[in-house]
């Protein structure tokens, strides 16, 4: 066993984990932040992303033992309060999901593309972008939608802040 | 996951110690094959040794006539590097192709070439530019390195520190991705060194992994347009065939790659 500290969503927690504990793992089992899904377990879906330090990563296919000394942050860190984060908003507003099971990670890989470009998206840029999440039921569209919708509104926000 | 017991080195040295005192280790780079290999159950290291925050592995230096770029360095990190960018615009471009963003997050050059995938996009690269790969005991030439599917010059213990790439005059990468994995169902780097020598480097279709193809080579010296390579025909029995594409089917592909890589390097 080895014994962690990780900062989840700015609390910072201590754990005991096995050397093949998945991150994934820890999040879900042992801090019970169930938001982050596991879709494949092969690497492919993307259900799982997280951010660690700040960069998307998918957590099924990261050690716990890895992310010790990290800043972790998941889908239960985005909303403040009943707000909810803009990326979310547009996921709402524009129908963005149907079963709801790719979401978590869709908005993580969302935050994360929308941060690398400074929120300077095309629609061929968040499709290019989204090759690490797959959906199997909305098929898409809706998800690009509600992503440009984001980006183009915290374009906005950073423009009106300037 | 079968269990095992995990490392993080302080530097190299402490590495190379822990993965000898260990009955059957692994070194873990960015995970993004050693770890979904774990998970199925068709790798079962006793011991895994952390690489991925050693400093050695670290940093990317250019000079006026090559660029070396540590071990560790990820993915995304040789995509969006400006020296990069500038200095060697079609490795740059390749980084950016590998995978998803997800794993060009995690995943290293280093990883990548110890793992020697035969359809690996970096290997293209390292072949076609005649880099030297730098390990904790020797520096090794391009063609000494790959040795076959999954198998390099790497011997038991030994780490990759850093890779060395000349600077080309012109070159491109053009890949045919398989639509699932991201993989190179053939990827071509063609390089046109500033000495007039050309040099091209298959990954993805070799039955061997990846090669360097020397009637490609030599009808690009003479002339580097794309349809210098139209007489040539690629030998389909030396291609791999899989449920993804026959071998003719990848020998045809081969040879559209490297027109489209030197229409690319322009």
């Amino acid at each position: 066993m080895t014994s962690i500290s990780i900062t989840v969503n700015g609390t910072t927690r201590r754990a005991e984990v096995e050397g093949r504990t998945l991150l994934v793992a820890l999040l879900r089992e042992t801090f019970g932040l169930t938001g982050t899904h596991v879709g494949c377990d092969t690497s492919q879906c993307g259900a799982c992303v997280v951010h660690v330090d700040g960069k998307a990563v998918k957590s099924c296919t990261m050690l716990a033992a890895q992310a010790d000394g990290c800043q972790v942050r998941t889908i239960e860190g985005l909303a403040q309060g009943d707000q909810l984060h803009p990326v979310q908003a547009a996921f709402h507003e524009h129908h963005g999901l149907q079963c709801g099971f790719c979401t978590p990670g869709m908005i993580m890989a969302a935050v994360d593309m929308i941060e690398r470009h400074d929120a300077r998206l095309d629609e061929a840029t968040i499709r290019h972008e989204l090759e690490g999440n797959i959906c199997r039921c909305t098929g898409y569209h809706n998800i690009v939608k509600a992503i440009q919708a984001a980006a183009d509104q915290m374009a906005g926000l950073r423009q009106a802040a300037e | 996951m079968y269990e095992t017991n995990y490392h993080r080195p302080r530097d190299l040295a402490e590495a190379e110690s822990q993965f000898a005192a260990a009955a059957e280790a692994r070194y873990l780079a960015g995970g993004m094959t050693l770890l979904p290999t774990m998970k199925q159950r068709l790798a079962a290291p006793s011991d895994l040794v952390d690489l991925g925050r050693l400093a050695e592995l670290k940093g990317i230096a250019v000079t006026t006539d090559a660029v070396t770029i540590g071990a560790g360095v990820t993915h995304a990190e040789v995509a969006e590097a400006p020296e990069i960018r500038a200095a060697l615009p079609a490795l740059a471009a390749l980084a950016g192709q590998i995978g998803d963003p997800h794993v060009r997050h995690r995943g290293t050059i280093g990883g990548s070439l110890a793992n020697d995938d035969p359809a690996a996009d970096y290997p293209a690269a390292v072949l076609a530019l005649g880099a030297t790969i730098r390990t904790t005991r020797r520096e090794l030439a391009a063609e000494e390195f790959f040795q076959g599917l999954f198998t390099t010059a790497l011997e038991e213990g030994e780490i990759l520190v850093s890779v060395t790439f000349p600077l080309a005059a012109r070159a491109a990468y053009a890949k045919f991705p398989n639509p699932a994995s991201r993989y190179a169902m053939a990827g071509v780097f063609v390089a046109r060194m500033p000495d007039g020598a050309v040099r091209v480097g298959v990954t993805g279709a070799g039955q061997d992994g990846v090669y360097r193809d020397a009637a490609f080579e030599a009808a690009l010296e003479a002339d580097f347009a794309p349809a210098a390579l139209d007489p040539i025909e690629v030998d389909a029995s030396a291609m791999l065939s899989d449920l993804h594409g026959s071998a003719a089917y990848r020998a045809n592909l081969v040879k559209v790659m490297a027109k489209r890589a030197v229409a690319a390097a322009g």
